[in-house]
């Protein structure tokens, strides 16, 4: 479906990020790497480190409540007008049994819900997203929700450990009042094993430099154009962008190529204080651009996910989103200022204590 | 009798992920048959260099897979000396052709890489070293063991070492099928990550895919260049054994007998791709090749000597610091690129010099 031509889009949305940030810097520390080296190269300073006891379901939940808050204040919506919800995350705490009923039981949606847990890397959440607009285009649903979430996964020493992140995004989707209009999406996808994990294993492997050009430019930049191309727009007639962010180089070189410049992509780059956030990068940055965007802005999304595959969306901000957000706080970058750093050692404990 | 150099190929060298082992082979097979306008089936003998096609793809008797790709299956044998695997198929093939065994060899080598993690190269590089007496080394840590004893020895400064990767770097932006175009200063190679003290990231060559292939003929052929000379010498394996570590003596060994045979002195020579695959290595090879006096290789590439229309021109191609080091391939590439050189009438006389492991190996080639 890549042009729409019926009102959806996002009705409300909410963010979660946990209460602690470690600076790259100890990590380097840490690992006898040369200070900055690493995060000079990543463009990455601090990573968000998530308590023992935080996980997809409890960042998914604190979002989804956040925009069920912000959607109850502006037209006195309940949980109950939800009917459908799906939770992307490559960290869902159980192989069998989703994250989402758990979720769900929590924010107390309807038992009349049509619900599944997504996985497809870092764009599970992109994809719940594109799937809940399709939902509401089908009249299948009348409000869904959409989580994009994830306590990162990565080996002690590895390359991974100085970006995995935690964080999560959640984004109602309707078609009345509108703070967000979706105009157009498509996705690709192809077997392209560049980041993995198999079942029972705790922390993902990876094909080192070929998760670069074959893998996220391959697939970012190819998705991209083809909605360009569908929609019959160029860079230059969008006001913000975001690519998905591993890293802060990526997005950078992605919106390069495809001629958007760093003025467009700068207000979603949040993966400098953040860190990869994994399934809840895109959707937290796109939040984040949310949280300043005026009206009649248009909005280009990128996301992707290892394996390999990526979404694309056209946004445009409505009137509406001005007007609600001066109702609203405890926006994203609040949420990223009011981070406290730990040290090295207490990151340690809470690695351990949660993998023991 | 004379070899003459046919016909030749380098595929473009690089991270060539749409491409695997056996593309390679059949890429620079295919052009090296093109490029000497000859009928395939004149090949008599097929010589293959390859590292570690086992380790890093899975795949070995590389022989048969490379007779394979003629319809007239000429015999065929694998050549492993470490980084020297493809220097030492050159000489197999022009023994052969010197001995009347065979009189139009093909010699192709290829390394296929990336298709493995950073580490894991790493370790499979590392099984050149001496497994028993220098057992969890690495070659960033054995040439780094090199570079300090010529630093404490020679005065040789960090910005000297700099001063070979920011020259082949800028050299490379020449070579369409070098893996890096991008220019460095000396503080940008000085600042690169620290690897093995005092080597840092850009003074490290990279792990590359590519093939190279050439043909060799005892037949008189005009207007193409000539294998002029030959030599090959062997050190100890270990570091430890060596009696001394400001030179490689194998690379001594190996240009005096190549010098004899071409009948030529060092500073006849115009041009030389010589085995940079850390800057330290280039420093000792333009020494132990007689380019300049021991203890000097450093200070003559900090003042511009080896640059292009300097004194001697080092590593025009980028070397394997720049243009890569997809190991099979690279004694190969290096004949291949001087001879293309001096079809472009650019050059008259140039040499190729190629290094197994720390040391232990050399091969040097003389071409006009």
């Amino acid at each position: 479906m890549p042009v729409i031509n019926k009102p959806v889009g996002i009705v409300a949305y909410g963010t979660e990020l946990p209460s602690w940030s470690l600076s790259i810097k100890e990590l380097e520390m840490a690992h006898n790497k040369e200070i900055g080296t690493v995060s000079n190269s990543l463009l990455v300073e601090q990573k968000t480190v998530p308590d023992f006891d935080e996980d997809t379901i409890t960042l998914s939940t604190s979002a989804a409540w956040q925009a069920l808050a912000r959607a109850g204040i502006t037209k006195n919506f309940g949980s109950k007008k939800i009917s459908a919800l799906f939770v992307g995350s490559e960290s869902h705490p159980y192989a069998v049994k989703p994250s989402g009923s758990v979720v769900a039981g929590a924010l107390g949606l309807p038992e009349e819900l049509a619900m599944a847990d997504l996985q497809f890397a870092c764009k599970a959440g992109t994809q719940g997203m594109q799937i809940c607009a399709s939902y509401i285009l089908s009249d299948f649903a009348k409000y869904a929700l959409a989580i994009g979430a994830d306590v990162a996964q990565a080996k002690p020493g590895d390359a991974l450990e100085y970006t995995a992140a935690a964080g999560a995004a959640a984004f109602i989707f309707g078609s009345t009042n509108l703070l967000v209009k979706l105009l157009a999406t498509s996705s690709v996808a192809s077997d392209t094993p560049d980041f993995w994990r198999k079942s029972g294993e705790d922390f993902p492997h990876h094909g080192g430099r070929f998760t670069g050009k074959p893998a996220y430019f391959y697939h970012v930049i190819k998705s991209s154009k083809m909605l360009l191309k569908e929609m019959k727009l160029k860079a230059e007639d969008f006001d913000y962008c975001v690519f998905h962010t591993p890293n802060g180089k990526f997005p950078l070189q992605a919106a390069k190529q495809l001629g958007f410049s760093s003025k467009q992509l700068k207000p979603g780059l949040i993966v400098k204080k953040v860190g990869n956030t994994y399934a809840g990068s895109v959707p937290l940055a796109l939040a984040a651009i949310l949280d300043q965007a005026p009206a009649g802005k248009k909005i280009f999304v990128t996301a992707y996910g290892s394996g390999a595959g990526a979404d694309s969306f056209v946004f445009e901000t409505t009137d509406n989103l001005p007007k609600q957000r001066k109702k609203w706080q405890d926006f994203t970058l609040d949420k990223i200022k009011n981070l406290q750093p730990i040290s090295y050692q207490q990151y340690a404990r809470l690695t351990k204590d949660r993998y023991h | 009798m004379q070899i003459t150099i046919a016909g030749h190929h380098t595929t473009k060298v690089g991270e060539l992920w749409e491409k695997g082992l056996a593309d390679l082979f059949q890429e620079a097979i295919g052009g090296s048959v093109k490029n000497a306008g000859i009928d395939s089936r004149q090949i008599d003998q097929v010589f293959v260099a390859s590292k570690a096609p086992g380790e890093f793809n899975n795949q070995l008797h590389l022989n048969a897979l490379v007779s394979q790709f003629f319809n007239h299956f000429p015999p065929s044998m694998r050549v492993e000396g470490a980084c020297a695997s493809g220097g030492l198929a050159l000489l197999a093939a022009e023994q052969a052709i010197l001995s009347g065994y065979c009189q139009t060899a093909l010699v192709v080598g290829a390394e296929k890489m990336t298709d493995t993690t950073a580490s894991n190269a790493t370790r499979i590089l590392a099984m050149a070293a001496n497994h028993d007496a220098e057992n969890g080394s690495t070659f960033p840590g054995l040439y780094a063991l090199l570079a300090q004893v010529h630093t404490e020895k020679f005065k040789t400064s960090r910005e000297m070492l700099s001063a070979v990767a920011v020259k082949n770097h800028t050299h490379a932006l020449e070579n369409p099928l070098a893996q890096f175009h991008r220019e460095f200063t000396l503080d940008q190679v000085s600042q690169s990550p620290l690897v093995a003290d005092p080597l840092r990231l850009l003074d490290c060559s990279p792990i590359s895919d590519g093939a190279s292939a050439v043909i060799l003929t005892g037949r008189k052929m005009k207007n193409k260049p000539k294998i002029l000379g030959f030599g090959h010498a062997q050190d100890a394996l270990d570091l430890a054994s060596r009696k001394d570590l400001t030179t490689l003596r194998a690379t001594v060994q190996a240009a005096q007998k190549s010098y004899q045979m071409a009948d030529v002195r060092p500073d006849q020579i115009q041009l030389a791709e010589v085995h940079d695959c850390f800057t330290i290595a280039e420093i000792l090879a333009i020494e132990d090749l007689g380019f300049f006096d021991k203890g000097m290789g450093g200070r003559a590439t900090l003042n511009h000597e080896t640059k292009l229309n300097g004194k001697v021109v080092i590593n025009l191609s980028g070397g394997l610091k720049a243009f890569g080091h997809p190991i099979g391939a690279t004694g190969i590439k290096q004949v291949v690129y001087l001879a293309q050189q001096i079809e472009d009438e650019r050059y008259k006389l140039g040499l190729a010099h190629n290094v197994g492991g720390s040391g232990a190996t050399a091969v040097v080639h003389v071409v006009g």
